[in-house]
């Protein structure tokens, strides 16, 4: 077989990675490229969508030259995407008409309370399975259009086109403003608030209620099928699937079957449960979203709960604070002492997310005393994350009425051995890691390569799915119960600290 | 005898500078103290941020002694770092061998496991994570003492503690194994540590080709080792790649 290989793209929210997978589901190579984050006020985050276009240009030829291979031997390039974050650009130029939106940004919290507070506001839910927050695309979109003069006219007459990472990458790899193909996958549009969750096609109520010109948008495809051939980075290689990160990693832990779930711990954390074919709505701040969809089968749904601010605390306990040089480093100064000497880090940097959606929130260190030193400080940055999958777990087993028995873990961070030990330990149950701690890119690897039959069957890639390490919880009871205490009364007290700014 | 290495000459010199006076210079600054032209103060000084003597601040491009500097005599590479760097090519070990992999570094005197992937076979495995095992009975152990000469020294002269009867037993004998394994690159051990496992390891280098750990897989003799108690050469290769693949992502040259 001449094919060997399968090509997944991770545009994630720091770094673009391109990984070279085999038919045991086995890296081959690996290439990355970080990309610069733009913060030109407080609570903007930006990113560069030409940048990151040329740091792919870049990975991608690197990585089949580390394989020692040429485009030819790949299947197909499959494609995984931070969430959320808006890009709009010229159809005619391939430019961008501003800096990607990322999915941190709250720029539009003043327009989200705004639409919130309209009477039909209650469509909104009903019809995309999310609620209006900063977080989703359509208020960003918004926000764009009204803040960038002439914008609107241009997006209606379909001159400036908008799109999701993914949307953006594919339309670049397939040739640009010469023939690029403009689309979506599901799980991606499952995330603007303009799908309807039910019908998986653009709503025109949600269109109209953002604001959001027809125009723009992309069409809305299966998560695996084919959507064309590259003509850049890897030329004749066609793109056969695109998925959400979160949603990405679902698939690459093979979590195929209703009530499977797993946790992906990178800048936020993001626990999905697969709910079958039918959506689930969920009453304690859970997320009804798509969980991916194998060409013309029906759609698999998924509930998620999201954190926004897991590994992101540990970068600014680096770049902001300059207490570590490297992120692993937190474990080495997290170990230098026995506990978090009564200190708690709750990171509402963005305000919380699942399950508590409170937007105004913003972060504190709590329990400060003279006692206190930079090790309980990252012991209690460590603590953050473990807590918040807690909270995240307890909203899914009361949505789901059953109790998680195992998580499955994957991600950047299951490279901490304390913190995974910590998250066994406060959920009570045992945490599993996979073979593949890259399942993002696994999973986009397993979709692109089920969708030109390099895999068969979702049962093939089921047995490629191997326990590489297990943490077993160790946690006295009546501890846990105590520290779980402290840390919902260390959450309370951000709440209600951004005073809307016009109230009347 | 070859005279002095210019390039190092000048690198010690700009190392002089910046521990003089207030520490912050411009490129300009420096290649002009020097009598240096821009481009190869510029080169000079990447090569010392690349290895962490020298930082450059991001705000204001002037540069200054690396906190690396400051570190010299302890070990570079933190252990939960090597992990992280580490941990996508050991998976990929464990899955290729079908054995467990474990990473090791030299602390005191003993092996310290620092990464464990289980054998994929979902069987019932406990992580090892922290555990301090011998360094002449160990493949990791041994690949470490042959690259690391202080390590080595620090194994007293005379008889050596046994595990099993195939335990290296004396410093002599142990002094002639590990000449053999810098000879082919790669170290191991068969049922020295317990009767009825074999193990196969090889270096991680970092910077400069410096070892900053070992790493390897381990199991039973009659899957580790051909039908003549030798490791199988395929196990090897797979070991020797994946080490390969680690020094390379922590800027190893090649080899």
């Amino acid at each position: 077989m001449a094919e060997r290989y399968v090509m997944s793209i991770d545009q994630g929210t720091t770094s673009t990675r391109c990984i070279l997978f085999d038919h045991g589901g086995r890296l081959v190579s690996v290439t990355q490229r970080e990309h610069k984050q733009h913060f030109p006020r407080p609570g903007w985050v930006e990113h560069d969508a030409t940048e990151i276009w040329r740091n792919l240009e870049q990975i991608g030829p690197k990585a089949l030259a580390q394989a020692r291979v040429g485009p030819g031997q790949v299947a197909a390039v499959g494609i995984a995407n931070q969430r959320e974050t808006t890009v709009l650009w010229d159809r005619h130029t391939g430019i961008p008409v501003t800096r990607a939106v990322v999915w941190q940004d709250t720029r539009t919290d003043m327009l989200v309370e705004e639409l919130a507070r309209r009477p039909d506001a209650y469509i909104v839910e009903e019809l995309c399975g999310l609620h209006v927050a900063t977080y989703f695309s359509a208020p960003t979109i918004r926000w764009l259009l009204d803040h960038t003069p002439g914008l609107r006219e241009r997006a209606e007459r379909g001159d400036v086109l908008f799109g999701t990472m993914e949307s953006w990458l594919i339309w670049k790899l397939t040739g640009g403003p010469d023939g690029g193909v403009h689309v979506t996958d599901v799980t991606n549009a499952s995330r603007t608030l303009l799908m309807n969750i039910n019908t998986l096609s653009w709503d025109d109520t949600l269109l109209d209620f953002f604001g959001v010109p027809r125009a723009m948008l992309p069409e809305i495809r299966p998560s695996i099928q084919t959507y064309g051939v590259a003509t850049r980075v890897v030329p004749g290689v066609r793109i056969a699937a695109a998925l959400g990160d979160q949603q990405a990693a679902l698939f690459g832990q093979t979590c195929f079957a209703v009530g499977e779930a797993k946790c992906t711990y990178g800048t936020g954390s993001f626990l999905l449960l697969n709910t079958g074919t039918e959506p689930v709505r969920s009453t304690h701040g859970l997320l009804t979203t798509v969980g991916y969809q194998i060409d013309d089968q029906p759609a698999v749904y998924a509930l998620e709960g999201s954190i926004a601010i897991t590994g992101a605390l540990v970068q600014w306990i680096r770049d902001g604070l300059g207490l570590i040089g490297t992120a692993p480093e937190i474990e080495t100064l997290a170990r230098s002492v026995d506990d978090n000497g009564g200190c708690y880090i709750v990171p509402a940097f963005s305000g919380l997310f699942a399950p508590h959606w409170r937007s105004e929130a913003r972060g504190i260190i709590v329990g400060l005393t003279s006692y206190i030193t930079k090790g309980h400080l990252a012991r209690a940055v460590l603590e953050a994350t473990g807590w918040q999958t807690r909270e995240v777990v307890d909203a899914m087993n009361a949505d789901s009425g059953l109790d998680l028995r195992k998580l499955k873990v994957d991600g950047g961070m299951t490279a901490n051995n304390l913190l995974m030990q910590f998250i066994a330990d406060v959920l009570n149950v045992p945490v599993v890691r996979p073979m593949v701690a890259e399942t993002v890119s696994l999973g986009a690897a397993y979709a692109a390569g089920l969708a030109v039959g390099y895999w068969p069957d979702l049962e093939g890639l089921r047995r490629n799915w191997h326990r590489a390490a297990q943490w077993l919880p160790a946690m006295d009871p009546r501890l846990r119960a105590e520290e779980y205490d402290n840390w919902q009364r260390a959450v309370e007290r951000t709440f209600d600290w951004i005073k809307p700014s016009h109230e009347e | 005898m070859p005279g002095p290495v210019q390039s190092i000459e000048r690198a010690a010199a700009i190392l002089r500078l910046l521990a003089q006076g207030s520490g912050r210079l411009g490129l300009s600054e420096i290649a002009n103290s020097l009598g240096l032209a821009r481009g190869t103060a510029h080169g000079i000084l990447r090569t010392l941020q690349l290895v962490g003597f020298v930082e450059q601040d991001e705000a204001t491009g002037k540069y200054q002694l690396g906190a690396a500097l400051l570190h010299l005599g302890t070990s570079y590479l933190d252990v939960n770092e090597l992990r992280s760097r580490a941990i996508n090519w050991a998976d990929a070990l464990a899955a290729r061998s079908g054995e467990a992999v474990r990473i090791g570094t030299h602390l005191q005197g003993k092996l310290l496991v620092v990464h464990h992937v289980f054998r994929p076979d979902d069987t019932l495995q406990t992580l090892d994570v922290g555990m301090l095992l011998p360094m002449h009975a160990t493949a990791m152990g041994k690949v470490l003492l042959a690259y690391d000469a202080n390590a080595a020294a620090a194994v007293p002269d005379g008889d050596l503690e046994q595990f099993s009867r195939r335990t290296i037993r004396t410093t002599r004998e142990l002094t002639r194994a590990l000449s053999g394994i810098r000879e082919v690159g790669w170290a191991a051990d068969v049922e020295e540590t317990t009767v009825g496992e074999a193990s196969v390891a090889a270096p991680i280098r970092g910077y400069g080709g410096l070892v900053v750990g070992a790493m390897g897989i381990s199991g039973p003799v009659e899957r580790i080792c051909d039908p003549h108690n030798r490791p199988r050469l395929d196990l090897v290769t797979f070991v020797r790649d994946a080490a390969r693949a680690v020094s390379r992502d922590l800027g190893a040259p090649r080899w």
